[in-house]
């Protein structure tokens, strides 16, 4: 076993390979370009700093119905124009919302540069928003929302965000509920994208074979004339604490009980992160050698999967496990995990754990952004959250200065095997899931 | 892993995953075949015992993946004993007597690797994703479990219940799972395509350590492996500690070809599932020919036509204009060891029929029958064909995976230099050929899934329950 001694000494010369260069344009879009020459693509990322974090509390879904609507047609081109200039490239074009943040992306080869830059631009900055394609687009959303309740684990999600969320921006699914879909008009979506997209609000990352000068003369070409905005007041909002066990059942005709136990987290700024990271690795989050795979699934059988979850947003986000299992296990699960939980947070891990939670950590970064697209992501959001470009090369340090007592303090600090939210989805009177 | 006309199964996907439906998967993880347009291509090696060995050297960032490919999926199984290969993909994360139970994946995670594992009708697969100065290590591990296996009593009874708990994740309560299998046992009939890669329930319960020992015997060996490591890698300097690694394993027993022949469909085979869902799925699937066949080019074109992009054919009519659809695609892979299906499925909109639905999958294929594709058209699928290979290279585990896939269905990775000069040479007239010739209506199998209403009402807001502590 000659490989257990490998230690993680040489990692800094990967990191400091990573050294975007970062500049602010005159109308206040905020650029990163990194240059790739290996392959001839180029991956062109803009996150729009809004997402349903800012909906109207009614209207829940209209940012994603926004985004939803930037590939649908521009004031000079068709939705179909679009999808065939793209496509006859080979290229993509995305556009997606999520809770903070919103992201539109061209990857095109290095010969459709000046196409991808075209047609992102002209997406970002002259959707047409026409009314036919509205009605089209949300009944599309209307249709998925049915369909999604096919899937027992977005149900459940569903649930448990209505829980953790209660009263607040992330209670709702980020494509909204039938109800709020229904309320959203033409003139919601025109006013806030007005709102919401301008430059200042952007960031925009470019990587891939270009060079810097490329990246910069595209970047005022296609950028240059839109008009700066204002930048958006936002407001912070902590979730309020789940007070005490709260059990949702929601029956559903299935062989397995979808099941998700949690309560409200960490924002992704928050100084324990780091160490919330290694202590969730331990818990849960890492594959084969956490404790809650070791102990439900390898040594009772009960499922297949079981993960446990930190999803740190721009305001806290929640912790949550989940797992499914036989009908016939499902108390038998949560008792196991509640012990799992229960015990990370009365004993220090050991000094094993530790440093293989550590190890993997730190070993596994440039894992992370090993290609064009996971790089544009990550760089973006390195931005977005402001953690800064030395990032890069701290990591492994803020990983490695943590330690068991570190571990069990934010395990006692924000983990609660007391006051939760458990939701199962199945066949929950069989399962006579204690309340 | 890739979708539902190769049942690909992975040994753990994150949850995150997990709540994606094997119809985004198949939308996002295709693979295709890579150009000439490669960046490296890779160096082939043969051991002394048969082995087969690909490395590629992209020093684009410090990682690479390790995969072995073993020629072994659910078309070397028998009857009763379906899901063998994927069961024995899980029992080999068992452990051996140098590296016991546990050590394997603890060691690839305490040096920042990850690793996993699929098994598909063709192929079971191992990888590591880790940084390339450990790339050492995954061969070292890698070598240990291609023999001596340990396969005991107890460990296979826990491990098949978590067998059992993935086949219900992914085909009893999932709807389109469930449609998918049925298709193809309706669409083959005697050739072991016919069942599931995850196996039937009663196949796992009568599984016994002989019939793993058995089938890890046979398959397991080096030359019925290939070894591929894609990365920051510098394959002179790896190929020793590989041949040291692996060399001495001895040459393992030639499998024995499997034989059986689905014969021509002669006449269409229609099914319905009815089940607990809330909206309807429509599949059809046509038996059309691989690799081996020069028709497999127009097919891929094809296919590409009819579903690659939002400007494709499927999408325009079905989703865009007549609104029929929430999701439409078709699937074509050629790298398949024994001839497959192309295959149309389409997710029907709520307040649609499915009937409805199929007709217009009818319309669009007589349309090709009729009239050949624009010459736009045809130009579009190529540029996307040659774009996607060379996006594919950007990520080491998705291009190791392409060469481990072509070498392990027979067709080779050098057919894959041959296959955008074949692309190429494609013309419109042989697209409505092969449209003529096998998407018949004698050729097809058609599946619908018809959703029963819940057998008791949801009621959520209802079922809130508090109790303490």
């Amino acid at each position: 076993m000659g490989f257990c001694a490998f230690l993680l000494g040489s990692r800094s010369g990967i990191a400091a390979e990573i050294a975007p260069t970062k500049f602010v344009t005159a109308n206040g879009m905020t650029v990163i370009v990194l240059e790739q020459h290996f392959l001839p693509i180029v991956e062109i990322h803009a996150l729009i700093k809004t997402g349903s974090a800012q909906d109207p509390a009614d209207k829940a879904g209209l940012a994603n119905l926004v985004a939803s609507l930037l590939d649908e047609g521009t004031t000079t081109r068709t939705s179909k124009q679009l999808s065939e200039q793209i496509d006859f490239v080979g290229g993509a074009l995305e556009a997606k919302a999520s809770e903070d943040f919103t992201t539109a992306s061209a990857r095109v080869l290095k010969k459709d540069i000046e196409l991808g830059f075209t047609l992102l631009a002209d997406m970002l900055q002259h959707p047409a928003f026409a009314k036919q394609e509205f009605e089209r687009i949300r009944t599309q959303i209307l249709g998925e929302m049915a369909s999604d309740n096919d899937d027992p684990g977005h149900i459940a999600m569903k649930a448990f965000n209505q829980l953790v969320f209660h009263g607040h921006p992330y209670r709702w699914p980020v494509n909204g509920t039938e109800e709020t879909l229904h309320k959203i008009t033409l003139a919601d979506v025109q006013a806030f994208y007005g709102r919401e997209y301008s430059p200042s609000q952007i960031i925009l990352t470019i990587v891939g074979d270009i060079t810097l000068e490329q990246a910069t003369a595209l970047t005022q070409t296609h950028f240059g004339a839109w008009k700066k905005g204002a930048v958006a007041a936002r407001n912070m909002k902590n979730p309020a604490p789940v007070e005490r066990r709260t059990v949702q059942l929601i029956e559903k005709d299935l062989t397995q009980s979808t099941i998700i136990l949690g309560h409200a987290g960490i924002p992704r700024t928050h100084a324990d992160f780091y160490t919330v990271t290694v202590m969730n690795y331990i818990l849960g989050a890492g594959g084969f050698s956490s404790r809650l795979m070791d102990s439900i699934r390898d040594k009772q059988g009960l499922a297949y999967g079981i993960m446990s979850h930190f999803d740190a947003r721009l305001m806290p986000g929640s912790f949550w496990v989940n797992l499914q299992t036989k009908t016939e296990t499902t108390n038998q699960a949560i008792a196991g995990v509640l012990s799992e939980i229960k015990s990370i947070r009365d004993a220090p891990v050991s000094d094993q754990e530790l440093a293989e939670a550590k190890s993997f950590l730190i070993g596994s970064f440039p894992l992370r952004f090993d290609s064009t697209a996971k790089l544009a992501n990550v760089l973006a959001q390195v931005e977005f959250y402001g953690l800064g470009f030395e990032y890069f090369v701290e990591y492994s340090k803020w990983i490695d200065r943590v330690t068991k007592e570190d571990v069990q303090r934010v395990a006692k600090q924000y983990l609660d095997p007391k006051r939760y939210a458990l939701v199962v989805v199945g066949n929950t009177a069989k399962a006579k899931v204690k309340r | 892993m890739n979708g539902a006309h190769r049942p690909t199964m992975i040994r753990l996907k994150s949850p995150h995953l997990m709540q994606l439906s094997w119809l985004i998967l198949a939308s996002t993880l295709v693979l295709a075949f890579v150009s000439p347009v490669v960046a490296v291509e890779p160096r082939e090696f043969i051991l002394s015992n048969g082995m087969k060995v690909l490395l590629v050297e992209v020093p684009k960032a410090p990682v690479a993946t390790v995969q072995v490919w073993y020629k072994v999926g659910s078309r070397n199984e028998v009857m009763g004993r379906a899901g063998l290969s994927h069961m024995l993909e899980h029992m080999m994360f068992k452990g051996t007597t140098k590296y016991p139970k546990g050590t394997f994946s603890r060691l690839i995670r305490k040096n920042g690797g990850m690793d996993n594992a699929f098994t598909s009708q063709d192929y079971t697969a191992y990888f590591e994703n880790l940084a390339a100065d450990r790339v050492e290590l995954a061969l070292e591990l890698e070598a240990d479990r291609m023999q001596g296996l340990l396969l005991d009593r107890s460990e296979l009874m826990m491990e098949r219940e978590v067998v059992k708990e993935e086949r219900r994740l992914r085909t009893e309560d999932d709807p389109q799972g469930a449609l998918v299998e049925a298709l193809f046992a309706q669409a083959y009939l005697s050739h072991p395509y016919h069942w599931p890669v995850i196996g039937w329930f009663s196949d796992l319960e009568a599984m016994t350590l002989d019939d793993l020992q058995r089938h890890y015997d046979t398959y397991y060996s080096p030359n019925n492996a290939t070894l591929i490591v894609v990365g920051d890698i510098n394959a002179d300097s790896l190929l020793p500690a590989i041949k040291q690694l692996f060399e001495p394993i001895p040459r393992g027993p030639d499998p024995k070809p499997i034989t059986t022949l689905e014969p021509d469909q002669k006449g269409e085979r229609r099914f319905l599932l009815k089940r607990d869902a809330q909206v309807s799925f429509v599949m059809m699937g046509y038996r059309v020919p691989n690799f081996t066949s020069e028709d497999s080019y127009a097919l891929d074109i094809l296919d590409s036509i009819l579903s690659h992009g939002k400007s494709s054919r499927l999408y325009q009519n079905l989703v865009y204009e007549q609104k029929s659809s929430l999701a439409v695609g078709a699937e074509y892979s050629l790298l398949q060891t024994d001839p497959g299906l192309f295959y149309f499925y389409a997710l029907v909109s709520p307040g649609q029929k499915p009937e409805a639905v199929e007709e217009a999958l009818h319309r669009e294929i007589r349309r090709l029958q009729t009239d050949p594709p624009t010459e736009q058209e045809l130009q579009r699928a190529k540029n996307q064909v040659e774009a996607t290979h060379v996006f594919e290279q950007d990520s080491n585990f998705r291009y190791a995976m392409l060469l481990g896939e072509a070498e392990s269905v027979g067709a080779g990775w050098r057919k894959i230099d041959q296959f955008v000069e074949r692309i190429r040479a494609v013309t419109v007239k042989d697209i409505q050929r092969v449209a003529r010739q096998y998407l018949t209506e004698d050729n097809r199998t058609v599946g619908t899934l018809i959703p029963l209403p819940s057998k008791q009402p949801e009621a959520p807001s209802a079922a809130v329950h508090q109790g303490g502590p």
